[in-house]
């Protein structure tokens, strides 16, 4: 079957905007964590985020996109130009109708919703924007993103919370094995506004507590919640044969994918974690000893975090695989979250070093895992598996293959 | 009540719909067509919602059916404005 390989990265995250400087501080263990600034957070019982500090839209978009843009398209699209750059993909490489996208949105953008609608309820309805139409639709951003760049392929949206970032990823290699040449993937959120915030305190897992340091601690036995995060990652996937007859050299493969979905925990949820996880392997024909590293959920929560570590003992063996968490640097950027996991187990496929997870000290008991804490660790690229969760059930994981050496430049010379 | 210029014109849109560094001003090309300035249908709604608002004048989308360029425009909305 037809070979999904993901050939460009475009990283936009609290402790760094671009994948290079975003890889250089994930690897010295550098937190964009800290109060949010965007707005009024004073009077919220949590404070704390991974806020994207240094993103100026004017200096990436033109004029004329700005009063019809949420910040989290904004810094979609310039992810996506970063992407296609690190890609070697430029307007003429495909034709339009051979390239297509497939994002990941969890709430919208929340922020350009929240403006718009006090200007109904506080102004009127003729004070509306009508770019309000579809700023805040979960669907802008690869709606932009297909505009800017002329992808006429097919195109759409996953809604699965931070899970979803996952699924996008299962979808483009859907469409690329359809015949679509190159599909860009991933997602970004954003939504740092009082709606936005109440939205994400609605599910009574955020961190309350106010030291950096001590706020997000996934698997610690001081976890007691998590920190939200803003931005994410835009993935440049195309079809394998297509990329190597380019000359591009990928990152890595989509080698396997699985999705479940738990009932809720009154029901008896719960269970489709490890589902998720084998069914992946199994798509991807890997072994548990395959796999290299795992890039955890973390979720921060310590039932979840006990879940997901039983998971992973089960399916690994106790202690037996790497795992590492490197939202602990960025806090959980929603639908973004796991693209950026996705970046970093790629970067870590090329470069051979499994980035750290920060701040845990000691493992909560029932924990029975290898964690890579504060250090990055070397490894051997094989096969890495990217976890993630959404709330309200959803569980995904991902296999990414490394693309043999030897193959590549065979092709090339 | 004050007529609208094209200095006026090219202040709302490009408060509600955005520059484009790339474009010629309204100003400078007052016979171009929107479209070919860069204007979409929406930027053309979004620039008659604000325009209504503020002279306090009422026209409809249809009125505007047969108006593509700045100058048509602000033509006719200050036959409205002396109408009124």
């Amino acid at each position: 079957m037809t070979a999904a390989v993901v050939t460009g990265l475009g990283v936009a995250a609290p402790n760094g905007l671009g994948k290079d400087k975003f890889w250089a501080a994930t690897l010295r263990g550098e937190s964009g964590i800290r109060t949010v600034r965007r707005f009024d957070v004073s009077r919220y019982p949590s404070r704390l985020a991974g806020e994207i500090g240094d993103f100026e839209p004017t200096d990436y978009l033109a004029g004329r996109l700005i009063p019809q843009t949420d910040r989290m398209t904004q810094i979609a699209l310039a992810a996506s130009d970063w992407a296609l750059v690190d890609a070697g993909v430029e307007p003429g490489t495909y034709d339009t109708t051979e390239m297509g996208v497939a994002t990941s949105g969890a709430s919208g953008g929340l922020e350009y919703g929240q403006r718009e609608l006090d200007n109904l309820w506080g102004a009127g309805p003729e004070h509306v924007s009508v770019y309000m139409s579809f700023a805040w639709f979960y669907a802008v951003n690869s709606g932009q993103i297909s505009i800017r760049h002329g992808m006429r392929g097919p195109a759409g949206v996953m809604v699965s919370d931070q899970a979803g970032g996952l699924d996008v990823l299962a979808q483009a290699r859907r469409n690329i094995r359809k015949g679509t040449s190159l599909i860009l993937s991933g997602g970004v959120d954003s939504s740092f506004c009082p709606y936005g915030w109440v939205s994400r305190m609605s599910s009574g897992t955020l961190s309350t507590s106010g030291d950096a340091d001590r706020a997000y601690l996934p698997f610690d036995a001081r976890a007691q919640g998590h920190v939200p995060g803003e931005g994410g990652a835009i993935l440049v996937v195309e079809d394998a044969e297509a990329a190597r007859s380019r000359g591009a050299r990928p990152y890595g493969e989509v080698a396997g994918y699985g999705a479940t979905f738990d009932a809720a925990a009154r029901h008896g949820g719960g269970k489709g974690l490890r589902r998720a996880v084998e069914a992946a392997l199994a798509d991807a024909g890997a072994d548990a000893a395959d796999i290299g590293v795992v890039f955890a959920d973390g979720s921060g929560t310590p039932d979840d975090d006990r879940l997901e570590a039983e998971t992973i003992a089960a399916v690994f063996g106790p202690g037996a695989v790497p795992v590492t968490v490197p939202k602990t640097m960025t806090g959980r950027m929603n639908s973004g979250g796991a693209p950026a996991d996705l970046a970093c187990a790629l970067l870590a496929l090329r470069e051979g070093i499994i980035p750290p997870t920060i701040n845990v000290r000691t493992i909560a008991p029932g924990c029975d895992i290898d964690l890579v804490i504060d250090e990055p660790r070397p490894w051997s690229p094989g096969a890495a598996l990217v976890m993630a969760r959404g709330q309200g059930g959803f569980n995904s994981a991902i296999v990414l293959r490394a693309i043999p050496q030897d193959t590549t430049q065979e092709k090339e010379s | 009540m004050r007529q609208m210029t094209l200095r006026d014109l090219q202040d709302i849109m490009r408060e509600c719909a955005g520059e484009d560094e790339s474009a010629q001003s309204i100003e400078e090309a007052p016979d171009e067509s929107f479209a070919d300035l860069g204007y979409d249908s929406l930027a053309l709604l979004e620039t008659q919602s604000r325009v209504k608002r503020e002279y306090g004048v009422e026209f409809s989308e249809d009125d505007l059916a047969d108006i593509t360029t700045p100058r048509e425009f602000v033509e006719f909305f200050n036959s409205l404005l002396l109408a009124a």
